[in-house]
């Protein structure tokens, strides 16, 4: 087997509270492959965020890594200095975030921001940089990039400004996206052609995804394997079609049962969506034994008890659940 | 047929913008010419994205704002643009749900006053009829008796939109327009608020206007649907036909943006190109033109009608005809 791209390994993130300190996330293993388009899904709370910021080394008080690596190509790079990981952030590994707005300089005109890329990793002069970067949104197609490219970030639209966002992210080749919710804040239309397009460049260039979202369709269309995360662990990762065809959590079962899928109605009639009973946990509050324990359906008594250990699924793909399907 | 409850009769709502020094006044035409009807006990799903003008026109029907020009006929009364709408009537008429239960609840009022609120601004002033009517309706979205007396912070989402929802019913509302109800939620959560919704209809007998850019949600819940398109409604019908055949090429872009995992080679072809064009300024004719896969010289010339293509089934596309 060839070295995956990125592996994380029995992560374990804390956060510091009053005197207590929790873990926000616990267990969490996955590999991306090169290329790979790999989905990370779960509702607010669940600590997928962070388990990119983690990948990104921007974890900061109160929260911090407790537990587990995180192996990019070979090398470990969870004790990674500021410094080394400064190298690495936008050169191997590049994010983009939910909101591009606030993740973009307001005061500083759109190509500065992709051109820095450029002047900081591959330490080009200012004039080469700008012309680069030129390319760069003409490659995210933005009408007009030698316009565009003297623009601020508020004379931009949503979708234009995520465009930019991709600009920046890929502008050095990295090996791997991280996108943070990326077309949430964006209209439905809109999503679409951002995802085709952080798509598309991505195959172009070989870089791997790794895609978080609450949208388990949206992920699933997007990428080949899917993890849904609650409470802080990975319940259940699986090839993406199979997720929904076969899920086998009774969390996913329910979030796959719980939405109205477009078609259905007409194939079926209208049937009571399933529903999921009960609220997320507070992190503060997570319950003992398996975390979906209060809210399953299948829960027994040793569901209380022990965390369910992973278990590997006959067809690829695992589960952490005793009464799995 | 039975009579419509609600009937929007060439309804716009206009705004000035910008100023007299720098460009000049303009006109932000946020719904524009829209014409509508609801009827008793039915549901019918609002679809746009943002800046369509979705919410301006909730917000014309509850009275919250003034229209420009056109009629609107609820349960029989008559509101224009000249004549000002008994606001006291229409809260006992329609009521709202709005997206975020975290903005729309007053914290520092409990559960109980919330509701007995509107009760005592509508004249009903018998303690024990309130806390009866009071306890009905929260036992109706769900909550426990003992939530009375606590304050919306204590509550999770799911749960404060239940109360939401029953501020909105405990007038006994004939229509309740729903601005995105779930999509602040969690996805979880999600399916329990839908059910709740689609409960209280069948035994209130309510209609509902759903707004909402969630296709899947919309095609679950409507009886109807209307497009909407920079002010504009660009399509309406069953919703068998807005979902299955669907004529607008912009009811089609919306369609083949949502994701499906399991055909993931969706109509390219269908999707919409670029972004939404700015109200002040929207593209002539058309105003879908810019983006539209079927472009042709005449829809940049000449404003398509809303016209029929089958029974209940309006488009405004001048190749409507085109199925695909």
């Amino acid at each position: 087997m060839t070295t995956p791209l990125l592996r994380v390994d029995d992560m374990r993130i804390a956060l510091a509270g009053d005197g207590v300190t929790h873990n926000a996330v616990e267990g969490v293993s996955f590999e991306i492959g090169r290329g790979e388009a790999f989905g990370l899904v779960g509702e607010s709370g669940c600590g997928k965020s962070i388990t990119a910021l983690a990948v990104m080394g921007l974890l900061r008080r109160p929260l911090s890594m407790a537990g587990g690596r995180i192996v990019l190509e070979g090398q470990e790079i969870q004790n990674a200095s500021a410094a080394e990981m400064r190298r690495l952030r936008g050169k191997r590994i590049a994010m983009i975030f939910q909101e591009p707005m606030t993740a973009l300089n307001p005061l500083s005109p759109v190509g500065r921001q992709i051109a820095e890329m450029f002047v900081l990793h591959e330490g080009m002069g200012w004039n080469e940089a700008m012309d680069r970067a030129e390319d760069a949104l003409r490659q995210v197609r933005v009408p007009s990039p030698e316009r565009r490219i003297r623009d601020y970030p508020h004379q931009l639209s949503g979708g234009m400004r995520q465009r930019v966002m991709i600009a920046i992210a890929l502008a050095c080749g990295p090996d791997l996206l991280v996108a943070d919710e990326p077309t949430t804040a964006l209209d439905v239309t809109v999503q679409a052609e951002i995802i085709d397009l952080m798509a598309e460049l991505c195959a172009a260039k070989g870089t791997a995804i790794l895609m978080i979202s609450h949208d388990l369709g949206l992920v699933a269309n997007m990428c080949r394997r899917v993890a849904v995360m609650y409470a802080g662990r990975i319940v259940e990762a699986q090839v993406s079609e199979a997720i929904f065809a076969h899920p086998t959590h009774p969390y996913t079962q329910g979030l796959v049962d719980s939405l109205p899928r477009l078609g259905e109605r007409a194939r079926r009639g209208r049937q009571r969506l399933r529903e999921i009973s009960g609220v997320v946990p507070s992190i503060a509050a997570y319950p003992g034994g398996c975390r979906f324990n209060p809210r399953c359906p299948a829960s027994t008594g040793i569901c209380r008890e022990v965390a369910p250990d992973v278990t590997a699924l006959p067809e690829g793909g695992l589960v952490r659940c005793y009464h799995h399907a | 047929m039975p009579e419509a409850l609600l009937t929007l009769d060439d309804l716009a709502v206009h705004y000035a913008v910008g100023s007299s020094f720098k460009g000049g006044l303009k006109t932000l035409k946020a719904v524009d010419s829209v014409t509508l009807d609801v009827k008793p006990g039915e549901c019918l799903g609002l679809v746009g994205e943002s800046g369509c003008g979705k919410s301006t026109l909730a917000f014309a029907i509850m009275g919250l704002v003034a229209p420009t020009r056109g009629r609107m006929l609820l349960d029989g009364e008559e509101i224009s643009a000249a004549r000002k709408l008994d606001r006291m009537k229409v809260a006992r008429v329609v009521q709202m749900v709005f997206q975020d239960p975290y903005a729309s609840l007053n914290p520092r009022q409990t559960v109980r006053r919330t509701l007995a609120q509107p009760l005592g601004i509508h004249g009903v002033s018998d303690k024990a009829e309130v806390e009866q009517r009071v306890a009905d309706m929260m036992a109706k979205v769900g909550l426990r008796p003992d939530h009375a007396d606590r304050y919306p912070h204590e509550f999770s989402g799911g749960q404060r939109q239940r109360i939401g929802i029953a501020r909105a019913l405990i007038l006994k509302p004939k229509l309740v327009i729903c601005d995105e109800p779930v999509s602040a939620l969690d996805v979880s959560i999600r399916a329990q608020i839908i059910n709740l919704l689609l409960e209280l209809k069948d035994e209130m007998g309510l209609a509902y206007i759903m707004i909402s850019h969630d296709l899947g949600v919309v095609e679950h819940v409507s009886d109807r649907v209307a497009v909407m398109y920079l002010g504009r409604i660009v399509e309406q019908g069953g919703w068998r036909e807005i979902f299955e055949d669907p004529r607008h090429p912009y009811t089609r872009a919306l369609i083949a943006a949502i994701p499906d995992p399991f055909n993931r080679v969706v109509n390219a072809a269908a999707k919409a190109h670029g972004e939404i064009a700015s109200a002040i300024a929207p593209p002539p004719g058309c105003h879908f033109n810019p983006r539209c896969p079927l472009r042709a010289d005449r829809c940049v010339a000449e404003e398509p009608l809303l016209e029929a293509v089958g029974a209940g089934h309006l488009a405004a596309c001048h190749f409507r005809d085109r199925t695909a």
